[in-house]
Parts: structure tokens; sequence; C-alpha cells
């Protein structure tokens, strides 16, 4: 047994931690929880946690079947607690769904038409990519949260006030 | 001198008390004893002098070579440090100690990045003794840096930086960490799982169907606050690293930078970029995420090696942007 013990976040157990101000403004610090986060958002909710100009980190909130999304360009998911399932399928014209210079993902109007690439079963501390020209679709066997790092995109969702501390 | 890439570095013959050499950097002197090292500089007709632990000095320095200068401000401490030019750095004493910098004893010196990198590897060469790794937590290391010149640690200071194109794993990309490369898992994440992502990948999608299991190959970690990269979403750097003990550094950020705290606890103290004021402290736990503000400097605690996850922006107009004010310091209103 390890004299250290390493301690992860949960939607069930995690602290958030502290932001104590000495001469500045708390909401220049953006101060979030990715679980705190989660454990209020809708399933799948996209709900941006950190932005750099057009870059976004998203906390979501993994919980039974998503949509199918598409994207022009790579994703990461990093499983945070949970376990999620991402089937991938090759679009045959990825263009049509998510053109070349649109920037976050896109939701898929029905079925995605394409080869099936595969699929991947992540658990907390895995990451998967999300390849540009596919579209992907979560399964969490079991509720959990994932953090996205992506593009700013029409499904995302900026709740500042809501989230962070003021 | 010694020529090193064809740049020529200034460098004493080795001291007959002590065995090491003294660096000579535009009109910066730097030198080392048992316990100390010293910067010297002119200012106002004197010779100013800065001193500090030989220990602190070399980690401070070897992130600051390892990280080829990073972005903004690397301060070795409150007096001496670089800021990266991109092509050029400088070099400086006491321009962000306001005692110093309003009575005009600071000193600041711009080099052609290629001499000042020459001559800061060739200071760690010198000044590291053997079986001290500036990149090793106490913990790890111990206290062979105190003494006289023995041998060096030249395995410890040339590592590399590890940066992937895309995700590492995939193939022609950065590798995956192993006992067999040289990765066993660290102590302090012994109780890490290290189980793999089930990866089914169709004939002909073998090498786009990718996952991998990120807190496994953090635990696996050689070196402490040395980022890696481990995604790459156009200009978006994922840099994860594992964090023990102090920053060697007080990162003066030149663009917002992000924070996720992937496993336990940092407290982070953050000051005024230029004055060294203090502003706020960040104790971020397991899941929290915090901007780093374009216009601090910021030094993080970490008791326990914990997984931070340092979130970078690499577009090279960030700095100007923020500069010339097109850009306020903070990432959102609300």
């Amino acid at each position: 047994m390890s004299e250290f013990q390493t301690v992860f976040g949960s939607l069930n157990d995690y602290t958030k931690g502290e932001l104590k101000i000495i001469n500045d403004d708390p909401k220049h610090y953006v101060f979030s929880n990715i679980f705190d986060v989660a454990s209020k958002s809708k399933p799948y909710e996209k709900v941006v946690v950190a932005i750099n100009l057009e870059y976004v980190i998203e906390a979501v909130r993994a919980e039974g079947v998503s949509d199918w999304y598409a994207v022009a360009h790579d994703e990461f998911a990093i499983v945070m607690d949970g376990e999620v399932r991402i089937d991938l399928v090759k679009l045959d014209n990825p263009n049509a769904v998510a053109p070349a210079d649109k920037q976050g993902a896109v939701k898929v109007k029905g079925e995605p038409v394409g080869k099936k690439m595969g699929h991947i079963v992540c658990k907390r501390g895995h990451q998967a990519l999300l390849p540009a020209g596919a579209a992907y679709r979560f399964t969490a066997t079991k509720t959990g949260v994932m953090m996205m790092q992506t593009v700013l995109g029409d499904l995302s969702v900026q709740k500042w006030a809501e989230i962070c501390y003021k | 001198m010694s020529a090193a890439a064809n740049v020529l570095v200034n460098a004493s013959a080795p001291s007959n008390e002590t065995g090491y050499r003294t660096f000579t950097l535009g009109s910066f002197k730097i030198s080392r004893d048992e316990y100390f090292v010293h910067v010297t500089w002119p200012a106002k007709g004197q010779q100013m002098k800065h001193i500090m632990s030989a220990d602190a000095f070399l980690r401070a320095m070897m992130r600051d070579v390892a990280w080829g200068f990073f972005y903004g401000w690397v301060n070795f401490d409150g007096m001496v440090g670089t800021r990266n030019k991109y092509g050029q750095v400088e070099f400086y004493a006491g321009r962000y100690a306001p005692a110093y910098h309003d009575r005009g004893l600071d000193l600041v010196e711009t080099f052609d990045t290629p001499l000042i990198m020459a001559t800061f590897k060739a200071i760690l060469e010198d000044f590291t003794n053997k079986g001290f790794d500036p990149f090793a937590a106490p913990d790890e290391t111990g206290s062979s840096w105190v003494g006289k010149k023995n041998g060096s640690n030249t395995e410890a200071i040339d590592r590399q930086r590890q940066a992937c194109k895309r995700m590492p794993g995939l193939p022609g990309d950065a590798e995956l960490r192993t006992d067999s490369n040289g990765y066993p898992v660290n102590r302090a994440f012994a109780d890490v799982v290290q189980d793999a992502p089930e990866v089914h990948a169709e004939a002909g999608f073998e090498n786009d169907v990718h996952a991998m299991n990120l807190f496994a190959y953090l635990s696996r970690s050689d070196v402490t606050w040395n980022p890696s990269v481990t995604s790459v979403c156009g200009r978006s750097l994922c840099c994860p690293t594992t964090e023990e003990y102090i920053l060697p550094i007080k990162h003066g950020n030149d663009r917002v930078e992000w924070f996720v705290q992937l496993s336990d606890e940092i407290e982070w103290e953050v000051e005024d970029k230029l004055t060294g004021l203090p502003r706020a402290k960040a104790i971020m736990k397991a899941g929290d995420v915090a901007a780093m503000p374009a216009n601090i400097r910021h030094q993080g605690f970490s008791k326990k090696r914990s997984m931070l996850l340092v979130w970078e922006n690499a577009t090279p107009e960030l700095p100007e942007m923020y500069e010339s004010g097109k850009l306020q310091p903070y990432p959102v209103n609300f």
C-alpha cells in the first residue's frame, strides 16, 4: 500500500477550492469546478469553463445517450468521472455536416452517413481523440463528467456568472 | 571561452577553491560557491550583487532551459530572471523589484536566444553536481547540490520536453510512457490505476480510433513542474504536468494561461507582474479551473505530487495583443 493517496474528484465527491483576494477582482480568475458545473448541467450540455480567444475547455455531464456530433477539427475528451462509450463514424460527406471552416461541434441530423470507424470505452483519466471529419456519439454506462478540448461553437454554453466565484 | 553550436559562451577557468567556473553574460557575472549562486551587475557606478541558494537557482534555470524561455517572464525569484521576446531574451536583475528599479539600480540586457540558451546550458552543466536532479522533488534528489564541484549530471539536465504533434501514442507521434521505455510509476502515484481504454477499431481505422490513459501517463512523469504536450487542437495546447514542492520560478504571464487541477491540491500565490505586490491566493483542488490573467506572476506550492493541466494558447500574436491593450488581461467579462 502506497504511503501516498492521490485525490481525484467525482460528481459525488468533490471539494471546490478557494480564492482569497488580496487586491484584485475575483472575476478575473474565472474560478469554477468541473464537477460542480456538471452537477448542475443538462446531459451533454457543453458548458465553457475556460476560454482563450476562440479556443475553449468545456465541462460536459455524461448521462445516457447523446446526440451524434461532428467536427471539422480534432477535439479531445478526457473522462474525469464515470464510464463513457464513444462511437465513431467516418462521414461520407463531412463538409455537408460540418464545413471545413466551421468551429466547434455541430449536431448531426439523424444518423450519420458513413463507415463505422469503431468505438472506445473510457473510464476515469482516459483521453480520447475525436478526429476531424468524423461523427461521434457518447453513451454513458455510468453517469459521469468529461472535459472537452475544442473550439467555441454554436453548441457551447457560456454562463460564467452562474459557475464562477464573484 | 567554449563554443556550443557556433555560439561563444564566456566562462572562466575552474576556480582553484571551488572548482566552479564564473560565467559572463553581457554585463552580468554568474558564479557559485558551496551553497550559493551569485549574480553581479553594474549600476550607477557600483557593482550590485544578488545571492540565491544554488539548488533554487538550478531548479529555476533548468525550467527556463527546458521550456525554451517559455511564454513571458521566468522569474528565478523576485530579483533575477528572463523575459522571452521570441528570438531574443532579456536577462534582468532588479527590474521587477521596485526598490531597485525606481532608483536605477536594476539592469536589463537583451541577448539573441542561441547565446543565452548556450550560456544557461553551460552554467547548468557546470553548477550541477553528480546526483543532483534539478527536475526532481527534494525528497527524490537530496542534498548533493551542496559543496565544491563534484562531477555532473548531464543525463538529468539534457532531458527533452515531451511534446506531441497531435496526441501521444498515435503513429509517428510522441510515445506513451511505460516501464520498458524508462518511465516507471512515480512513488507518489503508486495508487493511480494503470488500466487502458478499450479501443475497438474497424479495419482501416486503426490509426484514427485512439485513446490513452492520461492519468497513467502523468503518473509516470519523471519530472516536476515541466509540462508536456498531450493534445493539440489548432493552437490550443493541453500541457499537463506533475507538481511537487514549489514551482521553482515565478511565472509572469504574457497571455492568459489556464489551470485545470486534475488531482490533489496546489496553492497559488499571485502577485502583480511588475511590482510583485500580492493580489490573490488560489487554492485549487481536483476539478478546479482558474485563469491566470496576463498581468500577473504566480508561483505554486504542492504538498503532495499532483496532476495539473496547464492550458495554453500558442498564437504568436498574443503577447503583442496584450501589450498593446488590444486584449484586456482577463479572459471574460461577466
